[in-house]
């Protein structure tokens, strides 16, 4: 046996409620995040992902009161992101519960934090979630950026060597997002994953353009990624978490089931 | 019959997670506390010992209230579970943070995956994830779980008591390592169960029923 790979289903939580359209046929409440971190924790998810989307400032203590929900009935590593900008924040989250908290924007006009957060809390805490995309032509060697706001701005960071900075300011993960596949369904962005998780010493978790479960295989064996997280494959009731992990299974990939 | 769970809390990393799983799978009578209070933590029936973050920060924070030597003192006489860093800080020396000397309730060292970078090639550190435990011995706290269970970890330092016999469950990764021990009432484990999901809350279930023999 060995160290297992990784399936983390995603969940935006917009104000307290899981938005997105969770589509599972028997649930009482598809907005509840207890109750959908519950059903992916029984399918055998090895963690779950929240993206705190919340826009206005006056409901982003929302979030505080759902990790703690979460944590208190689920029982496996939970990760929460979006909107973290102070270590002061990632403290917050921590406590009520949250076992690794991701970074994104912040770790791009604030590096600095990733630095004092991991000193603070550990680098095991710490996860710095890049969203990169690919800027060379077609007959250039690959080359991918750092995108912000969702996409549309560049910030002219190389996204190998900016995933290496992360972990020498102490990192403990990378959530990689290919902001070009991320919701086309056609796979992950192999040649990014692969350059992120062989340029870095810290697992790489891939995201991004999920769309079946051979998708979900090629991220392990051909992007070397050492987790993969997906959300719309699950949450509509396409795969479960167990099916998605039999199928690695007999592709040969080490797996919880 | 009610019973008291002190978790020692002293300000190393997430408590919270522990004292929520040992609420999710204790007896409704039962009372389970976060505490760094000595007399607190004397009149308890069980002790569990967590801690997460750098063995120097953690030996640091135990040696300025003195609570080394009362957990000491605890070891000696309940039924004790140690977690991860509440593990390591059980040997005799770490060499985390340019070498740190632990409170060697077991003699030997705690040492980096990367001092067998060879063995490693290519994994990567933090050993971050679920992995399983062979159970080299039986334990009553290995009750109701399948041998070779996967439990989630996260650690970048691993144990090695010098005692080979202590050992009662063993991980690989690169290396095969000591991923339980336990002697006499204590029982340490570097992953946690507190996130391991059905088998770790079995081993947390387990020890609450555990006579400590």
């Amino acid at each position: 046996m060995a160290l297992a790979k990784r399936i983390i289903p995603c969940l935006d939580v917009d104000q307290g409620r899981v938005v997105k359209g969770v589509k599972f046929v028997d649930i009482r409440d598809a907005g509840d995040p207890v109750e959908i971190a519950k059903r992916y924790n029984d399918e055998g998810a090895d963690e779950i992902t929240f993206l705190d989307i919340t826009a206005s400032s006056d409901n982003r203590d929302t979030i505080y009161k759902v990790v703690e929900a979460v944590a208190s009935s689920v029982f496996i590593p939970l990760t929460v992101g979006g909107g973290v900008r102070e270590v002061e924040d990632i403290h917050r989250l921590l406590n009520a519960g949250a076992d690794k908290v991701s970074i994104n924007t912040a770790a791009v006009f604030n590096p600095e934090l990733v630095s004092a957060a991991s000193q603070r809390v550990g680098s095991q805490c710490i996860v710095v979630a890049i969203d990169a995309k690919q800027v060379s032509g077609p007959d250039e060697p690959l080359r991918w950026e750092i995108f912000t706001h969702g996409g549309r701005k560049p910030t002219g960071h190389d996204a190998v060597q900016w995933a290496q900075q992360m972990v020498e300011r102490g990192a403990g993960e990378i959530l990689l997002t290919s902001m070009d596949r991320d919701g086309t369904r056609v796979g992950f962005n192999l040649p990014l994953t692969r350059a992120v998780s062989e340029g870095v010493s810290v697992p790489v978790i891939a995201s991004g353009g999920v769309g079946n479960l051979q998708h979900l295989v090629d991220g392990v064996l051909e992007g070397k990624a050492d987790a993969v997280l997906a959300a719309s494959i699950f949450h509509f009731g396409e795969y479960t978490v167990g099916q998605a992990k039999q199928y690695m299974r007999d592709h040969g990939i080490t797996v919880r089931l | 019959m009610s019973q008291q769970v002190a978790i020692v809390d002293y300000g190393m990393g997430n408590v919270r997670s522990v004292l929520n799983a040992f609420q999710a799978v204790s007896a409704p009578n039962d009372q389970v506390f976060l505490s760094n209070d000595p007399e607190r933590l004397r009149a308890a029936d069980r002790i569990v010992f967590p801690g997460q973050g750098a063995a120097g920060d953690c030996m640091a924070a135990l040696r300025q209230d003195e609570l080394d030597q009362v957990i000491a003192e605890l070891a000696t006489n309940k039924p004790f579970l140690g977690i991860c860093m509440g593990m390591q800080v059980l040997l005799g020396h770490s060499d985390e943070n340019n070498g740190t000397t632990c409170m060697n309730y077991f003699p030997g060292g705690v040492h980096h995956f990367v001092d067998n970078a060879e063995q490693l090639s290519g994994l990567k550190i933090p050993h971050m994830g679920w992995n399983s435990v062979a159970q080299t011995s039986t334990h009553p706290l290995w009750h109701n779980i399948p041998d070779h269970s996967m439990f989630y970890f996260v650690h970048s330092y691993y144990v090695a008591p010098e005692q080979p016999e202590l050992t009662v469950g063993e991980t690989s990764y690169g290396i095969d390592f000591t991923a339980a021990l336990a002697a006499d009432n204590i029982f340490a484990i570097q992953c946690h169960p507190e996130k391991s999901s059905t088998a770790g809350l079995q081993l947390l279930s387990n020890f609450l029923e555990w006579d400590g023999s």
